[in-house]
């Protein structure tokens, strides 16, 4: 009969329940997705970040420039690491220690009580024009407001005391796509290395495929050898379409070594088939392989500094971020093209990635053995 | 005539997933040429101890050779020399005919790869569909498929897991068929099987529950084995009077053959007696029969339960 039958369609009710419950992946998606995400987008992410690490190249102490720089500090926005001289104040830049570098020239005290109008200078690490757009607009007003009181002799208190002169570094322009389009570099190998070698393996248990591979006299060096191959190929290509779009559409500059730039993206590539290998071996099909890659490319997008600023974040959240072979992708690829840093401004980041991957790596052989027998 | 060398030699195998015992004690021994068949309920052990002669899986205990090469230490060796077709069909649906063989032989290290592939399809009848994708053949076709590819590295040694499951009666004799030219070739098989008639054209049997053989030998071995005396009963009415006759003194087994019932018993007289006093009521007729290996088969099933759960 053709009538909606309510008890049959409880029963269609009460056999997907008990298959979503069955199914444990599954289900902690559904609960694990939203909590993820709660704690992601309401603790971790943060647009206007405050407490960059700011360096100071000090020519001129005295105490109008300690004032000032006591003032910084308490505007929230910069956390101070130090006093350096120019050349370790490029290299910090260069190395992403720090977002910014605060000149105060030579002079600065004589030049601000006679009103002359001192310049104070600012580099800033803009290769993420959001990372520091709030931090610079709050030194726009700074200046006026730590000096107005300690200079008695100043005659037009709503002029600027001084001239404050930024520099963004790296992406002078702000130019969004300087600071997204390396990162989708990594975003994109991320989200196809992994699933694509989470899916080739578990395609073959899936489908009974890979008993008879085991079969063969193949061995696993072979077939896991054999099967990551074509897929550090592929990554590649997408590397190179990447790098022309980023080059003659959006006009990202490029002013590293692409020698270097291909090396980085091999171990990003090698580090993230890892993963996808180890995902294959845990997973029991394909639709859980899907799932882990999810899992894990949630917080590596929102957590690595591809969308939001990584200083933005809190402590645990930027520990988190640190585990992620991502975070320290983005900052070779970043410091490789808009820096033009080199091999000796590198290890600091390639060592997080090598270490990831043979954590992973271990796991991996670890889990492979056992579904072997 | 010499009798011919032993190609699988085992014995005291044993194979536990977790707590689970799958196989006990396994000891097995074919000869060269021969077609063994390998019965037994399902998750009875028989794929487990399949994959343990290939070398897929590595026996917790045990000791013997396949193919004169040890079981324990040398599988990698016994894969190059074996053919196995496993139970599900397990080559590559998205690849075609022909390249399913010719990575099946590039896997094997063939030599000449060109001309083994063309002849394996010629062999098949497949040379006109070799660009066909091999998911769109038919179960039939799948399983000569199969077979040929576990051929193409010339094995001495058979492995077949069922390669018969759901395959029309036409294409299981054509296959049974070739097993036999192949036997005769020399080639050994090991062909596990559910079907009655398939185990009657095996050589030798063994049966195989709950993880322990229970029998091996001929078909008439096998029965004889059982010591079982069967009566055919026939007539109108059966069906009402299966789970009488069940209650019967000494009736161990009683089953259904098309029209008649098969009652069996290990003590004939006392089977015999109750039998004739039970149909003196009824207008049934009752005939001694040999006892067929479906009934031993049976028979060892129920009696293996019963140890295994009492």
């Amino acid at each position: 009969m053709g009538g909606f039958s309510f008890s049959r369609w409880l029963g269609i009710l009460i056999k997907e329940f008990i298959q979503l419950r069955r199914d444990r992946l599954t289900f902690g998606m559904i609960v694990g997705i939203p909590i993820i995400q709660l704690l992601l987008f309401g603790f971790a992410i943060n647009s206007d970040p405050k407490h960059l690490p700011a360096a100071i190249v000090m020519a001129d102490p005295g105490p109008f420039a300690r004032a000032y720089v006591a003032a910084m500090k308490n505007s929230e926005y910069f956390k101070i690491v130090g006093s350096v001289d120019e050349r370790e104040a490029d290299r910090l830049l260069d190395r992403s220690e720090v977002q910014f570098v605060v000149t105060f020239p030579v002079g600065f005290h004589r030049d601000l009580v006679r009103g002359k109008k001192p310049t104070l200078l600012v580099e800033a690490d803009a290769s993420d024009p959001m990372a520091v757009g709030g931090a610079i607009s709050v030194l726009n007003h700074l200046g006026a407001e730590v000096f107005a009181a300690d200079l008695p002799g100043l005659q037009r208190p709503a002029a600027e005391p001084m001239e404050l002169r930024v520099h963004r570094r790296y992406n002078p322009e702000s130019i969004t796509a300087y600071n997204i389009v390396p990162g989708l570099l990594g975003v994109i190998l991320t989200m196809t290395m992994i699933l694509m070698t989470g899916l080739a393996m578990t395609r073959e248990r899936e489908r009974g495929t890979f008993e008879n591979l085991l079969a063969t006299p193949a061995t696993p060096v072979e077939v896991m050898t054999g099967k990551i191959v074509p897929y550090i190929l592929i990554g590649l290509i997408q590397v190179t379409l990447i790098l022309l779009a980023a080059r003659w559409v959006f006009g990202v500059p490029m002013l590293g070594n692409l020698f270097l730039l291909y090396g980085v993206v091999l171990l990003f590539i090698c580090a993230n088939l890892t993963l996808g290998i180890t995902f294959s071996s845990i997973a029991r099909n394909q639709l859980q392989a899907m799932q882990m890659t999810f899992f894990f490319f949630l917080p590596s997008m929102l957590l690595s500094g591809f969308m939001f600023p990584f200083r933005g974040m809190p402590d645990w959240a930027q520990f988190v971020g640190n585990v992620l072979p991502l975070t320290h992708f983005l900052i070779l690829v970043r410091g490789i093209l808009l820096k033009g840093n080199g091999l000796e401004l590198m290890w600091g980041h390639t060592w997080p990635i090598l270490l990831f991957m043979g954590t992973v790596l271990a796991l991996g052989l670890g889990t492979f053995r056992r579904t072997l027998d | 005539m010499a009798v011919a060398p032993l190609v699988i030699d085992v014995a005291g195998i044993n194979k536990q997933f977790g707590n689970k015992h799958v196989v006990k004690d396994l000891a097995l021994q074919v000869r060269q040429g021969e077609i063994f068949g390998f019965l037994g309920p399902n998750g009875s052990g028989k794929t487990t101890s399949i994959r343990m002669l290939c070398g897929l899986l590595t026996p917790d205990s045990g000791r013997g050779t396949c193919l004169g090469l040890d079981v324990l230490t040398q599988s990698a060796t016994i894969k190059r020399q074996v053919g196995y077709m496993t139970q599900k069909f397990s080559l590559w649906d998205d690849l075609t005919i022909s390249e399913n063989l010719d990575f099946v032989a590039r896997m094997f290290g063939m030599k000449e790869r060109k001309s083994t592939v063309t002849r394996a399809l010629d062999g098949l009848g497949l040379s006109g569909r070799r660009d066909q994708l091999a998911g769109t053949l038919s179960g039939g076709w799948k399983q000569r498929l199969a077979l040929a590819a576990c051929l193409l590295h010339k094995p001495k040694l058979l492995l077949l897991d069922e390669p018969t499951a759901g395959v029309d009666p036409k294409a299981r004799r054509d296959f049974w068929e070739e097993i036999h030219r192949l036997s005769a070739a020399g080639i050994t098989v090991l062909v596990s099987t559910h079907y009655m008639d398939e185990a009657e054209r095996c050589h030798r049997l063994g049966y195989i529950a709950y993880g322990t053989l229970l029998a091996s030998g001929t078909a008439e071995e096998v029965v004889a084995s059982q010591h079982l005396h069967t009566w055919q009963i026939s007539g109108s009415g059966l069906q009402d009077l299966t789970e009488r006759l069940r209650q019967l003194p000494g009736a161990d087994l009683v089953a259904s053959f098309g029209a008649t019932l098969h009652i069996s018993g290990k003590d004939g007289a006392k089977l015999k007696a109750g039998l004739e006093d039970f149909l003196r009521t009824t207008s049934l007729t009752m005939t001694a029969v040999p006892p067929s290996l479906e009934d031993a088969f049976i028979h060892m099933m129920q009696g293996s339960r019963d140890q295994f759960e009492g």
